[in-house]
């Protein structure tokens, strides 16, 4: 697999920043703490006050290929994200009262244990790690994106899927008085996306909850979301309130738009163009000129494998 | 006192030269300031051509606005409308060759061929060219009977750029689907002010807006006036 970039250094192994952050403060606390001798009772709210301590975002990090993260404002303020308008900065403002809490998410289809989880309990039960991600919308620019989150095999292992289970179909929140995008009919919401259960429990496969050390925001999907890096961006569906588990092929929203330009793989291809534009090349928000798109975004090596012996110029 | 000198501007001219510059002043003002999306380079692209197609609705429209109203003075602005759109569409197309492709013609010329958006809008622009360079007086007298004809090639071209729109978006026209809203105005529209123009219905709406026109109470009469 030499035509795929290795990847020399998970994301998922760099120090999370808000402990490389917080280390100082750690350290400063530990000694206050340990000066203040026998205050045994200010360990709990030193522990606390480290927790609290908000990661100043910091530019530097940068994906596996060396290029760096996107600036919060970037990724905060140009958004795909029809369900509130399809104009990427006014996305931002119009998803400010949208409510994020309290928010549950169902889990269930074919599964032993189907349940509804608060997102506090998911925060709880699945471990928290931070993914650097490259993001290629399907409109051919891109960003790379600092989330929070949990990958989708470690909840799904939580519910167990039966051996029926083939697909696993995700549903975004239908609200259209929050959501003013939903009251276009030209649409059939709710957002819906799909994911072959073998792609759902790779590794690379990651529902966020945050972004940039800090709580997701509205307009990037809050409170979860899926982050699919080696497809097209329109398959990390946004603002989940049902996951299930099924035996077909589930519909996808842009596929039953418009099957022949979006398909249910979506597997970022810079071989196989949108009828109506090239996806050769991409342009990274943040730079001038195009960069030449990766086939599966530069993860071919974790994901190529899922789909020897289909033909992806078919399979789109 | 000396006689004011009379204005030479009349305010529908005011207004259309202030409209077409403030679309790229703003442009202008929004790229150096930094105020442009965090996709620039899309953003002027996805600008100018909005610009472009409004002005070539605009120049469509005075026909209209002179059968219905019978207010003649639009079918004089129409060449300031057709060249400010003429312009946008130079300026949107320098974007897209040289900042959004780097002037790498090979990659441009294999991504227009290939992509029916692009042949279309190619095409589109490609047309408006001789009508822009025909537009001034010494065109119009030396060509006769063609110039009409020559610039009729407008009807040709405001559908292809409307499609030119439709396939940047995504959408899907047939299933109406998608993304689809604005091109579908801009679409109905253009072929609102075209069919205006057949000659039984532009004669029917002729007459009409006469009778109508009659039963306004005439305060455009010139009041009389002595002599100072």
């Amino acid at each position: 697999m030499t035509q795929y970039n290795s990847v020399p250094i998970r994301s998922s192994e760099i120090t999370p920043r808000q402990v490389y952050l917080s280390r100082r403060d750690f350290m400063k606390a530990a000694t206050v703490t340990a000066s203040a001798a026998l205050l045994a009772a200010c360990a709990p709210s030193a522990a606390e006050q480290i927790q609290n301590t908000k990661a100043v975002p910091t530019s530097n990090a940068t994906d596996e290929l060396g290029d760096k993260i996107n600036t919060y404002s970037d990724i905060t303020s140009y958004n795909n994200y029809y369900e509130f308008t399809t104009d990427k900065q006014g996305v931002a403002e119009l998803a400010q009262d949208f409510k994020v809490a309290p928010w549950t998410v169902e889990v269930g289809g074919l599964v032993n244990n189907p349940k509804t989880f608060g997102i506090e309990d998911l925060l709880k039960l699945l471990p928290q790690e931070e993914r650097i991600y490259r993001l290629r919308c399907v409109e051919a620019w891109s960003m790379v994106i600092p989330w929070e989150g949990f990958t989708l095999a470690s909840l799904l292992d939580v519910v167990q899927p039966t051996s029926d289970a083939k697909y696993v179909r995700f549903e975004t929140v239908y609200r259209p008085e929050e959501m003013r995008g939903q009251k276009n009919d030209l649409y059939p919401w709710p957002y819906q996306e799909g994911l072959r259960l073998d792609e759902a429990m790779n590794d690379l496969t990651f529902l966020a909850t945050g972004l940039y050390g800090e709580p997701n925001v509205p307009q990037n999907g809050a409170p979860i979301r899926l982050v699919v890096p080696w497809k097209y961006g329109f398959k990390s569906i946004k603002s989940i309130v049902k996951i299930g588990l099924v035996a077909e092929e589930p519909d996808t929203l842009w596929k039953s738009i418009a099957s022949n330009e979006y398909g249910f793989y979506a597997n970022v291809n810079p071989a196989v163009d949108h009828p109506r534009w090239s996806q050769a090349s991409e342009r990274r928000i943040g730079e001038l000129n195009r960069r030449p798109s990766l086939p599966f975004n530069g993860y071919g090596e974790q994901v190529a494998t899922l789909y020897k012996g289909l033909d992806l110029n078919v399979n789109y | 006192m000396p006689p004011m000198k009379k204005f030479p501007y009349t305010p529908l001219q005011i207004a259309i030269h202030i409209y077409a510059w403030s679309g790229l002043i703003l442009l202008i003002f929004d790229a150096v300031t930094g105020h442009l999306s965090p996709n620039p380079i899309q953003d002027l692209e996805q600008r100018t051509g909005r610009h472009a197609i409004t002005l070539l609705v605009l120049s469509l429209l005075c026909t209209p606005v002179n059968t219905l109203f019978k207010w003649s003075e639009p079918l004089k602005r129409r060449r300031a409308l057709g060249l400010y759109a003429f312009m946008y569409a130079v300026i949107h197309v320098i974007i897209f060759a040289d900042l959004d492709y780097g002037l790498a013609w090979s990659r441009l010329v294999q991504e227009v061929i290939q992509k029916p958006r692009l042949i279309v809008g190619m095409f589109a622009f490609i047309l408006l060219i001789p009508l822009a360079i025909t537009s001034f007086d010494i065109w119009k007298k030396r060509l006769g009977k063609n110039w009409k004809r020559l610039h009729r090639v407008v009807y040709f071209i405001a559908p292809l750029v409307v499609l030119h729109y439709l396939w940047s978006k995504k959408g899907d026209i047939l299933s109406l689907q998608g993304d689809i809203v604005k091109p579908l105005i801009y679409g109905l529209i253009i072929a609102i002010f075209l069919i205006m123009r057949f000659p039984p219905i532009r004669k029917a709406l002729a007459s009409f807006s006469t009778r109508m026109l009659a039963l306004l109470p005439k305060k455009n009469q010139q009041p009389k006036v002595d002599a100072p």
